[in-house]
């Protein structure tokens, strides 16, 4: 599955940088995962060269879930106090018990999401999905470059993309487009803004790629320049300014070409959880990459365990683990200390400061980085990416009455 | 969008949001495609009594009611009306 709406991009609070406390109910010692991913599978019929999937995965397409085992997690989440629920996968679709998943969620009283490509998406499942309770349905742009070249030259691809585009608004959900950008449709988002427009979409969100598992192995191919990002935000502007509101268009900025970095995931094991095809639990999507760590299972201790107690989440929950120039940072309750992975994958060091930020003494691996994607020889820095989840549509002033958690940007 | 909010109108949850008392927050929650927003005391108690039927006036003299002693209590209703309605939370019917 795609990246784009989840990764650290799924929980978004709302947060002002000079908030004094941006805690909500979740901080180190009242921590809540009110989101819960559920990567149901890894199976999937595409192969998209940005997939964030381990690149492992292969090994854990043979010991998935049962359906029950999902169910008793859901039971198990929500009373932890997950309300938001993603059933991702792989391609979630593939698994045929996704319509006593959703059962199940809309009994617990979970905000449900799926997060499809829509290949295998029928009037029966859906339906099915629909008097089950299925709150949301997010269309996954996978394949985007063949996904557009079937949109200019209208083939039977995507006439049918169209029809489950049209499937989906019938039975009444909003058409929520999801498209991971990268350097080889960068150049496109006229284009695919134009095809979005075309299938009905009411929210599209253009997401840069972020470099965890495929995507990762695939960096050097895939990072925009930043005069194409540029050049992309501007074209943008103008197609929303031309459709106005029937569209709303979410432009995601990669992070690194900013000077703080993002709080990962609203913090480490605060409000987010992940549950794996074969029932690891994890804070993060990209986590597996950090080194010594055991992540917990669903299968051996339960996800009460898993959160509350297990070593790994509680890792890097709070500022108890940072060094300098972090721990003594007054901005550290901002960012945390911005991503582990990141800060991991760029210096070797999970514990250092993300380097995207400027106070970072390794943040000229960042400049360097973002130097090198404009060298066609050298665009093998590795990076990833972290989405600005842009919180310019928030108003300053609001923080009194309420807390905002946010997917989209 | 039009935030100015009027004695007379009529307003329910907007459409793919869902509004819910959380017991593990021990708040009301208004949830919605991939976010969720935390409805803390006062937003919560306005918004409970968004269903449709009942206008801004009848809320307010409902809350007035319900919560005698606050002051200013009008004024801070109108704010959350405003607010949840320039953010889409709720419609105008
Ligand atoms: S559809 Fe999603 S899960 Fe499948 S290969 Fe593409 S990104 Fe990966
Ligand atoms: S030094 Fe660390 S805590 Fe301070 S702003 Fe940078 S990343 Fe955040």
């Amino acid at each position: 599955m795609t990246q784009t709406s989840l990764g650290e991009s799924v929980v978004q609070k709302e947060i002002h940088s000079q908030a004094q406390n941006n805690g909500v109910a979740a901080n180190i010692t009242h921590t809540q995962p009110l989101w819960l991913l559920a990567e149901v599978t890894y199976r999937c019929p595409l192969h998209c060269a940005f997939c964030y999937n381990p690149t492992d995965y292969d090994k854990h397409t043979q010991n998935e879930l049962t359906t029950e085992q999902w169910i008793q997690a859901l039971r198990d989440a929500r009373k932890m106090g997950a309300i938001q629920l993603g059933i991702s996968g792989g391609e979630p679709l593939l698994r045929d018990d996704i319509e006593d998943i959703v059962i199940e969620a809309k009994k617990l009283g979970y905000y449900s999401n799926l997060i499809t490509s829509g290949v295998g998406l029928t009037e029966k499942r859906i339906q099915a999905f629909k008097d089950g309770g299925l709150d949301h349905i997010q269309l996954s742009m996978h394949d985007i470059t063949e996904e557009i070249n079937n949109f200019i030259t209208n083939t039977r691809t995507f006439e049918l993309k169209k029809k489950v585009a049209a499937m989906i608004k019938n039975h009444g959900y909003p058409m929520v487009l999801n498209v991971v950008i990268h350097r080889y449709n960068i150049g496109h988002i006229k284009e695919i803004l134009e095809m979005a427009e075309a299938l009905g979409a009411d929210y599209v969100e253009l997401a840069n790629t972020q470099y965890y598992g495929w995507s990762l192995v695939n960096r050097s191919q895939l990072m925009p320049l930043k005069e194409q990002i540029d050049e992309a935000e501007r074209i943008t502007n103008e197609f929303r300014e031309k459709v106005g509101n029937k569209m709303k268009i979410f432009f995601v900025v990669p992070d690194y070409f900013g000077n703080r970095p993002k709080k990962c995931m609203n913090g480490w094991g605060e409000v987010f959880m992940i549950v794996t095809a074969n029932g690891d639990v994890l804070p993060c999507h990209s986590a597996r990459v950090l080194p010594n760590m055991q992540f917990p299972n669903v299968r051996e201790n339960g996800l009460e365990y898993a959160w509350k107690e297990s070593p790994a989440f509680n890792k890097y929950r709070g500022t108890a683990w940072m060094k300098g120039p972090c721990v003594t940072c007054p901005e550290k309750m901002n960012d945390l200390g911005g991503c582990r992975c990141q800060a991991f994958l760029l210096t070797g060091d999970a514990e250092s400061a993300d380097p995207v930020c400027s106070l970072s003494p390794n943040h000229h691996l960042i400049e360097k980085a973002i130097e090198d994607s404009k060298n066609p020889v050298l665009a093998s820095q590795p990076i990833i990416f972290r989405t600005d989840k842009n919180s310019k549509k928030y108003v300053a002033g609001d923080k009194e009455r309420v807390e905002e958690f946010h997917a989209l940007p | 969008m039009e935030n100015n909010i009027q004695n007379s109108d009529v307003f329910a949850i907007a459409l793919h949001h869902r509004f819910q008392w959380e017991e593990a927050q021990q708040s009301y929650v208004i949830l919605f495609p991939e976010g969720m927003v935390k409805l803390n005391g006062g937003a919560g108690e306005v918004i409970k009594r968004v269903d449709g039927k009942a206008s801004v006036s009848e809320i307010v003299a409902d809350l007035k009611r319900t919560f005698p002693d606050v002051e200013n209590i009008e004024k801070d209703i109108i704010g959350m009306f405003e607010m949840a309605y320039g953010k889409a939370w709720i419609r105008k019917l």
